[in-house]
């Protein structure tokens, strides 16, 4: 939570310089940002090919369960073109904003630089909230859902910020899942994003 | 569009083929390169004047997608959770 609100407070703080003109307007067109997302994507997957270790650990996951990543992928799909045919955006806009699967900060940057600022910011809010909601709501999944639900919405985020919810409310023994699923999910949302931000 | 899916996969190989060294502040350049990016994002969005008329507007729009994904995503959870308790009963 805490990285949470520092993310934010970057974000706040560039939108107020921006408000009031701080910088000029032109800096903007030398695109240093996408400079910065390159230099962010190669360190995103040297971390990923760093930890071998990690991807070995899986093994001792019941084998239905390896099909929880696919299954919050597809859900979250169907929940985002169901609320698509009510907005002026396309399906493939909000599908995009939906692979970003609470990974807010990776997932907003890349549709920033496809499609422009103000889908980027939806982008943002949306993966922030479904983080909020995966924090406070938790409790009520596990009940309703069943103990592998606060996982799934959790998305990209169950090996970080929502992992310590996550084994408090489904149990410890979720607690590998919890990382296999954040690590598999992770490793989608660059795909994912920069696949349906080209489909038009 | 896709070059940045380039970047990521040189990284995968450079990580993999230095995984044997101890490289812990990679986390930390992470970090610090979406603190950035973010803050650029934030300086695009202040300087975009249509957006920032309609940030109320594109707030409530992300709560509803942040909720139908969300929605979605436990549902399916439900389904694979009723399959496994089904497959163990039997």
């Amino acid at each position: 939570m805490k990285g949470s609100l520092i993310i934010l407070s970057f974000f706040a703080t560039g939108l107020l310089l921006g408000i009031y003109r701080v910088f000029p307007a032109s800096w903007l067109d030398y695109e240093y940002s996408f400079y910065v997302l390159a230099a962010l994507m190669f360190s995103v997957g040297f971390s990923l090919g760093h930890q071998p270790d990690t991807i070995r650990q899986f093994s001792k996951i019941h084998s239905r369960v390896l099909f929880l990543p696919l299954t919050t992928i597809l859900g979250t799909w169907l929940g985002v073109i169901v609320i698509s045919f009510f907005s002026k955006h396309s399906m493939t806009d909000y599908l995009a904003i939906g692979s970003g699967l609470g990974y807010y900060s990776l997932s907003s940057i890349l549709i920033t630089e496809y499609k422009g600022a103000e889908l980027g910011t939806i982008a943002l809010l949306a993966n922030i909230f479904r983080e909020i909601i995966t924090l406070v709501l938790a409790p009520l999944m596990a009940r309703y859902f069943g103990k592998l639900a606060p996982i799934a919405a959790g998305g990209a985020t169950t090996m970080d910020t929502t992992f310590p919810i996550i084994i408090k409310t489904s149990g410890k023994e979720y607690s590998i899942v919890s990382v296999y699923h954040g690590f598999v999910t992770d490793f989608t949302v660059p795909f994912f994003v920069t696949l349906w931000c080209g489909l038009k | 569009m896709f070059i940045v899916l380039l970047f990521m996969f040189a990284g995968i190989v450079t990580g993999y083929l230095l995984r044997k060294w101890k490289l812990a502040f990679v986390s930390r350049v992470i970090l610090t390169l979406i603190w950035l990016l973010l803050f650029l994002l934030g300086v695009e969005v202040g300087v975009n004047e249509n957006v920032v008329k309609n940030f109320a507007n594109l707030g409530f729009e992300a709560m509803l997608i942040a909720v139908f994904a969300t929605l979605g995503s436990i549902t399916g959870a439900w389904l694979l959770w009723l399959n496994i308790k089904k497959h163990n009963g039997q």
